[in-house]
């Protein structure tokens, strides 16, 4: 196995331990679960729609993600800093990608794995009727990697500061903006009086544009790479902050 | 071996380290001494990648740590300041992670774990969280994490903070024992360390080396260096000091103690390469005094230690004024 492969691997492995051996990993599962059923059946009624999809699901991931995703990836590099171990893993015969991968990539597959735990909704949808099992499963690719992105968002002003909660609310703000450009009352108000290039700038740089098209089951190529380069660039950032923080 | 060519860092605007060259060879045990804040830390998180250094560079067994910092780093093994650990980990699981990451597998890594919890006296904690543990079991964790891959070089900053007598004797033992056959540079504000492991000592404040030699010659710049010390019973001071002023060769006569006749002396000599003990024996036995002590001073690294750090605090102040009037 290629060596950045092997140490991105056991990096994301122990980061994966690290959340299972403390409370963080239990309590968010459960009360993003908790949070995502009482949206889903108390307020958008998802027996009363009568519909067999899960739209009524879906459209709540860009908002509850908005809170939880930050919570998970305030700690990523901050408690690094705080309990000093970053001093250790910096020294460590490893290059600084693989640690971020590896950190990004365990946070990111928590949050697949919190994702697939909601997997009761799909067999209630097959036992009332006939979903479209493609839109479902463009559904959870395109929400785990709206996740990704907010992830990575987190990561990179996680890596800004020693403390979890200026880095939490860094990352809510920095979120919210690119939630809201994509938002139809944003994007109304900046019709009539500019250009129709830059609304067209600022609404695909939302989440929301690129998620919406995905949830209505078209698995679009420029979806993926909107996310994808994304992440990329915003992990990319994180590790320039790191080098440049360090001193 | 170890090479440090011109390491210099600026944090702002003020200089945190200046210029520092040194070496340490195979078989050294290099200690790192100075005044809190002189620019130790700084040097060795240089040393190891953690910081890059505004100019100079390290050079850990021909690998330059600025442009192959992997490659160095195999080599060395680093106890970073106030030993830090992953909280929530077990310490088995702590240097299970470690040794993956130093590339060993299998058998072989649980083989190097478990002689490294042995040899650092792990076993009772071994399944514990690190969050759990004192102080002194953190630090010995981390320490435990430095020689894991058995490295040709070490770098421990303060490897002995926060350790009870006990367990800080076997620290030095082992690092004594491992100084062998290895490169070792271990940082300390302790001077009795240095007596205890170090074949070498670099003292620095204020960012510059202001010694670099073996404890025994750092100790023979002391002014107490090749003075005698004797107690004896039964005397009147000033005859004593009068008498022993006869013998050639005496500088200084101190008289340190005078109670219930017995007097304490110390006796500076002119020249400290010739011994003067049988003399001063000589002629206190032949005018009948009883002699308790008499011993010949080997200097205090305490003492050495605060002459050496003034001056280098006074030398720094010379070079703000001198940059200031250049600027």
């Amino acid at each position: 196995m290629p060596r950045t492969l092997r140490n991105t691997k056991i990096i994301l492995l122990r980061e994966l331990t690290g959340y299972f051996g403390s409370p963080v990993a239990y309590v968010f599962i459960v009360i993003f679960l908790m949070l995502i059923g009482f949206f889903t059946f108390s307020v958008s009624h998802f027996y009363e729609a009568g519909q067999a999809d899960m739209r009524s699901h879906f459209e709540w991931y860009p908002w509850l993600f908005l809170f939880l995703i930050p919570s998970v990836a305030m700690r990523l590099w901050a408690d690094e800093k705080r309990v000093g171990t970053i001093e250790l893993i910096m020294t460590l015969p490893i290059s600084l990608t693989e640690v971020i991968l590896g950190k990004f990539l365990a946070a990111w597959f928590f949050i697949g794995i919190a994702q697939l735990l909601t997997f009761p909704l799909v067999l209630s949808t097959m036992y009332l009727g006939a979903p479209d099992y493609g839109m479902i499963f463009c559904a959870y690719v395109g929400s785990f990697l709206m996740g990704g992105a907010y992830l990575s968002v987190g990561s990179m002003t996680s890596a800004i500061t020693r403390s979890q909660v200026v880095s939490f609310i860094i990352a809510v703000v920095a979120c919210l903006f690119l939630v809201l450009s994509g938002w139809p009352p944003v994007t109304e108000a900046l019709v009539g009086w500019a250009p129709l290039w830059l609304i067209n700038l600022v609404s695909s740089f939302s989440f929301m544009t690129h998620y919406q098209s995905i949830q209505r089951g078209v698995l679009d190529f420029r979806d993926i790479f909107y996310y994808l380069s994304f992440i990329f660039f915003m992990l990319y950032t994180n590790g320039v902050i790191l080098l440049i923080r360090r001193s | 071996m170890i090479e440090i060519k011109n390491l210099t860092k600026y944090f702002g605007l003020k200089k945190a380290v200046n210029d520092i060259s040194f070496e340490v060879k195979k078989g050294e045990v290099l200690g790192f001494l100075g005044p809190n804040a002189a620019g130790k830390s700084t040097t060795m998180r240089m040393i190891t990648g953690f910081i890059p250094p505004s100019s100079g560079t390290a050079v850990i067994g021909g690998s330059d740590i600025t442009k192959s910092p992997i490659e160095a780093l195999q080599k060395i093994g680093y106890l970073p300041e106030n030993a830090p650990v992953y909280p929530e980990m077990t310490v088995r699981s702590f240097l299970e992670f470690c040794a993956e990451i130093r590339g060993f597998s299998g058998t072989t890594k649980n083989k190097k774990v478990d002689e490294t919890i042995e040899k650092c006296f792990l076993k009772d904690v071994t399944y514990q969280p690190a969050s759990t543990l004192s102080k002194g079991f953190k630090q010995r964790v981390c320490f435990a994490q430095s020689i894991l891959h058995d490295p040709e070089y070490l770098i421990l900053d303060e490897p002995t903070d926060g350790l009870d007598p006990n367990q800080k004797y076997e620290v030095r033992t082992m690092i004594r024992e491992m100084g062998i056959n290895k490169s070792i540079i271990l940082s300390t504000h302790i001077l009795e360390e240095v007596d205890a492991v170090c074949t070498r000592a670099i003292i620095i404040a204020n960012g510059h080396i202001v010694a670099n030699d073996t404890p025994d010659q750092l100790r023979a710049r002391s002014g107490l260096h090749g003075a005698v010390r004797l107690v004896l019973q039964n005397a009147d001071a000033e005859a004593v000091k009068n008498q022993i002023n006869g013998i050639p060769g005496i500088k200084e006569i101190e008289i340190i103690d005078n109670t219930n006749n017995r007097v304490c002396l110390r006796i500076y000599p002119e020249n400290i390469t010739v011994p003067l003990a049988d003399k001063i024996l000589k002629c206190a036995t032949e005018n009948g005094y009883q002699v308790e002590t008499i011993h010949t001073e080997q200097g205090r690294l305490d003492e050495v230690f605060r002459m050496i750090t003034e001056v280098g605090e006074a030398r720094s102040r010379l070079d703000r004024i001198v940059t200031h009037k250049s600027n």
